[in-house]
């Protein structure tokens, strides 16, 4: 107890000093926590991803469409449970800067495949009812504002012209990992219209989203499903939606490893600043180690003290960095949802927060130690003076 | 009446390590900042030169790329009867209709598949895009299933060497040649015919159609023409626009990132400047009482210190531009977040960011020092003498 | 017996510290003049006013009230600006500590008053190396201050306190760091000075020896000045 005492009085000392090594311990745990959360939420597709859910799409790429007859030959493959469909829409509202999630989907069976989706009974069949009706997550219906029977026009890019929709539900997710930014409206309402204006794009889907009766089947459905289209005009891939949100991650992967490597670049600031604060004030207190030097304290007690000022100093700040953290992901995330639409503080985060605090904070006395420990009794008392 | 500027060198040669760790932390925001400057920088680079100012790309309306896009053949046969077209040598028409699909293709490094674009040319394309330079084989011949990669594929993705073949769409595409586009987005395409990519694509429409315009101040006219005529629902923009659009988002994206984390970041090094200078000013107590005492003015006091710390700055930031310029070594392929197809490119190293990084470098060392130059200049010479 | 002329005047000079809601009084109605070409010794018991009065004259301290002229020049009344300006010129400073900047060299610590003057490079190197002969350093002049004794380094110190050919020297403890024979060769130094340039010396101590080899002694006690004027014989 005297020693902790001792360690935070010495720590203390010099007040504005440890105040300010402190202030930027906090702020680098702070940075590197945001830069993990960020990394994490890169991830999010792959979090959200069941093991029990499969993406079939076409062999060329995700650009080119499957054709709508495939659904019966899929829900005929044993081990398949629930076959649902979709297209990516991707309209725009008002402007290219307002990014969301857009999908035609059949609706019945897509929501069955995800019931981390929760929506009220009455708005779920107030939507079934509606071809024009669509669903949206809660963090994009408090982004722009839109209430049970708002109408919202979205521009086509991929398919032109101006669309509306009437917002008949509002869904919310099951847990944190959950992506409240989707806009989900009827396939039949897409495919309908391009029957009028487009007829050859009509009867097309983007991708099948099919709900497998076990997990361990996931392989072999896959394959089963695959076969059955080898060959024909539009060649299938199907993967399981972990191995399907991958894919994008890994075509960005030069980006997720540019943020990890700066994640690791603060660390290394954070230890030069910590380091400096250590060196100096060893090097001013050189005296004082000489003079407990001859009262008998050996090396390992000056070590203990060097060290544990340290590290007293590295868990003061860490502890504020940590503390910050949620506070400024929960801004973050709110400002930054149209790119980031889960963003949260990982566990994993923090336990690496203090471990990045931790180590930091043993290198950053090694060399103060091995200075003041080495130094001969009659060097040390000559500095006093 | 200054002090003397060796002064300051030599304070800071005295406590090397100290100087070293506290220009090393400045050295590294310097580093991460001038690195993703350089990479926004690359990327524009990349996509700007992509184009021909006085090409004009037009795509359909409300498209925002050509990948999205589709013009049915009868609207792609009314835009060609423009008279601004330029006409080349032999007498033919500048105009080349495309069609632009991804496809999914395996890296090398990774095995892991990502979009490629696959460009279906016709007979004019290669007069419209002059910098691109045939480096190994030849050229597809039209009517069959040969194509050309770009060299970023090449180096890229599996199998997409001379006579490998990709199978796609039904089809064994023959690499036949390799070609060099520079630091440009085609390098990371594949080019091949366009009516073999239409059929096997089953595309009855193509993506876009380009044309080179006879004068370039044309370009008004005959865009307010293709946009205006009611048959047609198309929008018309510079070839050159148009790619450089297509970086905006991803630009945008990483200038952000990049100047939120260096603020955060800078924030530490100044943090660190500041108990470098204050713990310099707190041991050089005497020395401060002496020169005042010497006839030294507080100003002249308050400028060595600020010197020591800007020299600080500017080190750490010559230092961190020195890592950074070795980045330039390396090549970025990944998926462009608009387009949604890869796309290659380098860290780009501009006067401007050597600049703007020297500025930066400097400015964390004033802020560092600011405070403690000043606390030294306000000492009252008695105390400070008697702390000897 | 002819008035010579008093370099310093001091008139009426009070002095107050202010330690946490604590006035000390340092000193009272200081009054008296110091002629050109005197060397004054300032004695008393510790506590008693004499650094303070010291650091009064040489300008580095600014009096309650009452009134300082050095030189006719009334330094009370200047700004702190002004003051340093003054100091360079008329001011040579030696310390109990030397007080050398330890990252300069012998040459370049007495070359650095000269910076506060308009001479040339060429001319700053000369007085300085000039200077240093006259302490009898010149041989290590480019030597850096941790690598002389306490009492080379006091040389130096005095080398650079007299570079500038100041209007009055102001010493403090200049001896009492050191050992018996540096202070033996600082103190003759001090006399040289005195003797062979005419320089006024004014040397606050409570060394005996060498209040000794000054021509006049004050004291000072609690803040007062003695009447008693010594005058060591010649």
């Amino acid at each position: 107890m005297l020693f902790l005492k001792l360690l935070f009085r010495n720590a203390f000392r010099h007040r504005l000093r440890t105040g300010l090594t402190i202030l930027g311990i906090a702020i680098a745990i702070l940075a590197f926590g945001m830069l993990r959360t960020m990394v994490g939420a890169w991830y999010a597709g792959v979090e959200a991803s069941s093991a029990g859910r499969l993406v079939t799409r076409n062999a060329i790429s995700l650009i080119f469409p499957l054709p709508i007859s495939y659904k019966d030959k899929i829900r005929q493959v044993s081990g398949v449970k629930i076959v649902s469909y979709g297209n990516w829409f991707g309209g725009l509202y008002i402007d290219e800067k307002n990014f969301f999630a857009n999908f035609a989907v059949e609706p019945r069976s897509y929501l069955q495949l995800y019931p981390e989706f929760i929506l009220s009974p009455d708005e779920e069949a107030s939507f079934l009812r509606d071809r024009k009706g669509f669903i949206a997550g809660q963090k994009l219906v408090d982004k722009f504002g839109w209430k049970l029977g708002t109408t919202v026009t979205l521009k086509g890019t991929i398919f032109p012209g101006n669309w509306d929709f009437i917002l008949r539900g509002i869904y919310h997710g099951k847990d944190k990992t959950v992506d409240e930014m989707q806009f989900m409206f009827h396939w039949d309402y897409l495919n309908e219209t391009m029957k009028k204006t487009v007829p050859r794009r009509a009867d097309q889907v983007g991708f099948y989203m099919i709900g497998v009766t076990h997990p361990d089947l996931a392989s072999d459905v896959a394959v089963s499903i695959d076969s059955l289209f080898k060959n024909s005009l539009a060649e299938t891939l199907t993967e399981t939606e972990k191995a399907f949100a991958l894919t994008f991650i890994s075509m960005t992967e030069a980006i997720v490893t540019a943020i990890r490597v700066v994640s690791f670049v603060v660390i290394f600031i954070i230890l030069a600043v910590l380091a400096n604060t250590m060196v100096m004030t060893t090097r001013e207190r050189i005296g004082e180690y000489a003079v407990l030097k001859t009262l008998g304290f050996g090396g390992w007690h000056i070590a203990a003290m060097i060290f544990g000022e340290s590290l007293v100093i590295t868990t003061i700040g860490c502890t504020l960095g940590i503390a910050g953290t949620f506070p400024a992901a929960k801004i973050f995330g709110e400002s930054l949802v149209l790119y980031f639409p889960i963003f949260y503080v990982e566990s994993k985060t923090i336990i690496l927060d203090i471990i990045a605090a931790t180590a930091v904070g043993l290198i950053a006395a090694v060399i103060p130690t091995h200075r003041a420990v080495m130094i001969r009794i009659a060097d040390g008392l000559r500095r006093i003076g | 009446m200054a002090i003397p500027f060796s002064y300051n060198l030599r304070n800071l040669w005295t406590r090397r390590l100290t100087t070293f760790l506290t220009a090393g932390g400045m050295a590294l925001v310097v580093f991460v900042f001038a690195a993703i400057l350089m990479l926004a920088e690359g990327l524009e680079k990349t996509l700007v030169e992509t184009g021909s100012h006085d090409n004009v790309v037009v795509i359909r309306k409300g498209s925002s790329a050509e990948v999205q896009s589709g013009i049915e053949r009868e609207k792609a046969a009314i835009v060609e009867t423009q008279p601004e077209i330029a006409i080349g040598m032999d007498g033919r028409r500048l105009f080349a209709k495309e069609l632009v699909v991804l496809i999914s293709l395996d890296k090398r490094e990774t095995g892991k598949p990502s979009n490629v674009v696959m460009r279906g040319i016709g007979a004019n394309s290669l007069y419209l895009r002059p910098q691109i330079k045939l480096v190994e084989g030849r050229l597809p011949r039209f009517g069959s299933s040969e194509i050309i990669v770009g060299k970023s594929i090449y180096k890229g993705f599996q199998n997409t060497g001379i006579n490998d073949t990709i199978y796609s769409g039904l089809r064994n595409w023959r690499v036949v040649g390799i070609f060099d586009a520079g630091a440009t987005g085609f390098s990371s395409e594949i080019w091949g015919d366009v009516d073999q990519c239409m059929q096997a694509f089953r595309r009855p429409v193509y993506s876009s159609v380009i044309f080179k315009l006879r004068n370039s101040r044309d370009f008004d006219a005959v865009r307010m023409r293709i946009e205006s005529d009611p048959r047609l629902s198309l929008e018309a923009r510079r070839e050159t626009k148009y790619y450089r659009d297509q970086s905006e988002m991803m630009a945008k994206f990483l200038r952000i990132f990049g100047w939120s984390l260096t603020i955060i970041f800078s924030l530490g090094a100044i943090i660190g400047a500041m108990i470098t200078m204050y713990a310099a000013v707190a041991n050089r107590t005497a020395e401060i009482g002496t020169l005042r005492a010497l006839g030294f003015r507080r100003r002249s006091i308050m400028i060595a210190f600020l010197m020591e710390s800007l020299i600080l700055g500017f080190t750490g930031g010559c230092a961190g531009l020195f890592l950074a310029s070795f980045m330039q070594l390396i090549t970025i392929s990944t998926m462009n977040f608009q387009t949604f197809s890869e796309l290659a490119f380098n860290f780009t190293l501009t006067f401007d960011i050597i600049y703007k990084a020297i500025l930066f470098s400097i400015i964390m060392g004033f802020v560092g020092g600011v405070l403690p130059a000043i606390r030294a200049s306000r000492m009252y010479i008695v105390d400070a003498l008697r702390s000897v | 017996m002819e008035e010579i002329t008093p370099v310093v005047e001091i008139s009426k000079v009070n002095k107050s510290y202010r330690r946490d809601h604590y006035v000390l009084k340092v000193l009272n109605d200081i009054t008296f003049n110091i002629a050109e070409g005197q060397f004054l010794a300032l004695m008393g018991p510790s506590g008693s006013g004499k650094t303070t009065l010291l650091n009064l004259i040489a300008g580095i301290d600014k009096t309650d009230s009452g009134t300082i002229r050095v030189a006719g020049v009334d330094i009370s009344s200047l700004s702190e600006t002004e003051l340093a300006g003054w100091r360079a010129a008329h001011v040579g400073f030696i310390f109990q500590f030397y007080n050398l900047i330890p990252v300069l060299t012998a040459v370049e610590n007495v070359e650095l008053p000269l910076h506060l003057t308009g001479l040339s490079r060429r001319e700053r190197l000369e007085h300085s190396e000039m200077a240093l002969s006259v302490v009898n350093l010149a041989d290590r002049k480019d030597h850096y201050p941790g690598q002389l004794s306490g009492g080379e380094q006091q040389r130096v110190a005095i080398a650079r306190a007299v570079v500038t050919d100041p209007t009055i020297l102001v010493a403090d403890e200049p001896t009492g760091d050191l050992d018996k024979v540096s202070a033996e060769d600082v103190l003759n130094l001090m006399e040289y000075l005195n003797e062979r340039f005419g320089k006024t010396i004014i040397m606050v101590t409570h060394d005996p020896r060498a209040a000794k080899r000054a021509k006049i002694i004050r004291h000072l006690e609690k803040g007062f000045l003695s009447n008693a004027v010594s005058q060591t014989s010649l």
